[in-house]
């Protein structure tokens, strides 16, 4: 899977599932719990959604607000990991 | 001295009678858990030493009997000294949710300092990053944790010389009621009603020394800072304790710390059961035993079926059953628990003709051709000294399966809110005002619904006014022209927040702005995150005829157009 189509998949389940709002532009970098767009919650779904949709494990210490705030920083740790 | 139970309640005065710190040997009073840290116990002997180490610090800084201690810290051990620090010498702590990330800190800054304003606060603790600025809008002194904790030395040989004894009828300390921002009340709890409580509660559990508390709860909650805080140390069961912060990004923390320690009780809200039925990873659960657990308790939000179902199907592997899904209705004015189901047995489930209880405000039987049915989950029976009634709007007292608002009076109530006389806590009679809305049957209380405008979202209380106001503040937004509800949800088990604002703004661009402005500057007055936001034109909010904004039919609305596409 390249780069492209992981951020895309996220993006997608963030504005479907996460934000409910399927309408919303969301940029590449915007934070996404900072910006009170999903709750601190959400991190732990991204996870299981990581591991359900990419079969990539994130562990604990890295599914944190500094780690996973923005679709960049999702994506680019989700790439490091896929095979 | 065994537990603190009904039979024992005699030789217990104060809270300084706690077991944990009347008997500081080696055994453990807290293990505190952090991802990616060791896990870190504290002995009884070494949570004494600290206890006496703040006390002696406390008292350095000038804070004698009787003065409130406002401890607004990030969830750790030394704002849980601290409170016991404050204890000691007779002083009157309270807990208080700390700055995050996510608030603004000039708001939040602001309302601390109408807080100490109005309480009369002697002193406020916190981190060493907000106390200087806290400092300069308190008009009492604000301390960091440098600022009075070292330094203070070895001070055990001053120890009797601080311990002060307080009378059993004193306040023991302050929980923070819910409330609209500003109008927040202290709820005063003295030692006898804190003890009688535990007692009651501890008869109700069958506690013994053998149990295990895991909590990942906010101590500034009741459901924290009593069940999961208070009732470990003052009965002497060792306490696995976690932050808040932590749990809700690494939910199999608390899994885990059951397995490692075979925890026996466990108080969850009810989404906590959704959050970690959906949101813990197969491999994070794999092998872990949950079969220690006597009760998960579910409390302090509408226990939903659902909920407890989808929990015990997730980890039915991991040793969970139906009879350790207990039920508990709760509230700080009476300390915590009012009821409670029986540990060791299923809650019950109240099959009700949904269509009487909206039509005749009664909770008939659903029958095999009722066609909506709802299944309402027992809180069990009050727990002992503890009595319920239903009334009607005219103060009527209704009989079982009568739908009214609920009604509580016990020996373990509220003293009174603190520095607030203009505030009756009780009726004539002594019966506090819940403003929830239930129904007994069968001797046991069901909860359906409240009076008040009251959200709870995640186990936190929240009132539309208070976003609203949030709202306004955005650029775009007018006074007047939002309006927040709850939509309740299956999948999260709880009530998420909509919020329906007026935009004249047609620009694209400017209605992104608008849009991501208010979810941040809700998030950021009140901590709580909007689900849904809806930007309409100008007209589309139904008002009365006085000009207020009609909740219920503007979410009725909103319901509709969204069920329609058409938002």
């Amino acid at each position: 899977m390249t780069e492209t189509e992981v951020r895309e998949k996220l993006r997608q389940f963030i504005l479907a599932d996460l934000i409910k709002d399927p309408k919303y532009a969301l940029t590449d970098d915007e934070g996404v719990v900072s910006g009170g767009l999903i709750d601190s919650f959400a991190l732990a779904e991204i996870g299981v959604f990581a591991e359900q949709e990419f079969n990539v494990y994130i562990p604990d210490p890295d599914l944190t607000v500094a780690k996973m705030n923005t679709l960049n920083l999702m994506t680019a740790r989700i790439m490091r990991d896929i095979k | 001295m065994p537990v603190l139970t009904l039979e024992t309640r005699a030789k217990w005065r104060t809270l300084l009678d706690s077991q944990t710190l009347l008997m500081p040997d080696e055994r453990p009073a807290i293990i505190y858990l952090e991802t990616e840290k060791a896990p870190i116990t504290i002995t009884r002997s070494q949570f004494v030493g600290e206890v006496i180490r703040c006390a002696a610090a406390l008292q350095a800084v000038g804070i004698r009997a009787r003065d409130l201690v406002i401890i607004a810290h990030i969830q750790n051990l030394e704002s849980i000294y601290a409170f016991w620090g404050a204890l000691w010498l007779g002083a009157v702590p309270s807990m208080f949710p700390t700055l995050t990330e996510k608030l603004d800190p000039d708001l939040y800054m602001d309302s601390m300092a109408e807080l100490t304003r109005n309480s009369e606060a002697k002193a406020v603790l916190t981190t060493d990053a907000f106390a200087p600025e806290l400092a300069k809008r308190c008009p009492c002194p604000v301390y960091g944790s440098s600022d009075w904790l070292p330094g203070c030395g070895d001070q055990t040989e001053n120890t009797n010389m601080m311990l002060r004894r307080p009378k059993p009828d004193e306040i023991a300390f302050l929980q923070h009621s819910s409330g609209t921002t500003g109008l927040q009340k202290g709820v005063a709890l003295s030692h006898q009603a804190v003890l009688n409580q535990l007692a009651s509660y501890a008869s109700a559990l069958k506690l013994s020394e053998q149990d295990v508390i895991v909590s990942w709860l906010p101590l500034y909650h009741d459901m924290g800072l009593i069940a999961g805080f208070i009732q470990p140390i003052v009965q002497g069961i060792p306490l696995v304790l976690m932050s808040p912060f932590d749990w809700v990004q690494h939910p199999a923390l608390l899994l885990r710390a059951i397995h490692e320690y075979r925890a026996t009780l466990c108080w969850l809200p009810n989404f906590a059961y959704n959050h970690l039925a959906r949101r813990v990873r197969s491999r994070d659960s794999e092998g872990l035993d949950l079969s220690s657990i006597r009760a998960f308790i579910n409390c302090s939000e509408p226990v939903r079926n659902s909920s407890h179902q989808l929990f015990l199907e997730r980890f039915a592997a991991n040793g969970v059953n139906a009879s350790q899904l207990g039920v508990s209705y709760a509230m700080a004015e009476n300390t915590f628990a009012v009821t409670q189901t029986m540990v060791g047995e299923s809650a019950n489930i109240d099959m009700i003709d949904l269509d009487a209880l909206q039509r005749d405000l009664k909770a008939a039987p659903a029958v095999a051709n009722t066609p909506h049915v709802a299944a309402q989950v027992s809180c069990g029976k009050p727990i002992a000294n503890t009595a319920i009634k239903i009334i009607d709007d005219q103060g009527g007292v209704l009989p079982e399966r009568s739908v009214g608002e609920v009604l509580v009076k016990s020996d373990c109530m509220l003293t009174g809110y603190y520095r607030r006389p203009d505030l009756q806590a009780f009726d004539a009679d002594g019966w506090y005002r819940t403003g929830d809305r239930g129904y007994i049957a069968g001797g046991e209380i069901y909860i359906v619904g409240r009076s008040k405008d009251l959200i709870i979202t995640a186990g936190k209380n929240v009132y539309p006014q208070d976003i609203e106001a949030a709202a306004y503040e955005v650029e775009g937004i007018h006074q007047g022209r939002a309006v927040v509800f709850g939509i309740p949800d299956e999948r999260e088990g709880t009530e998420l927040i909509a919020i329906v604002a007026e935009v004249d703004e047609t620009d694209e661009e400017a209605r992104k702005t608008i849009y991501q402005t208010l979810r941040q500057q809700v998030a950021r007055a009140t901590e709580v995150t909007v689900s849904y936001v809806s930007l309409v034109g100008r007209g589309w909010l139904i008002k009365t005829s006085s000009g207020k904004t009609a909740r219920g039919a503007n979410r009725e609305k909103w319901l509709a157009e969204r069920a329609e596409g058409l938002l």
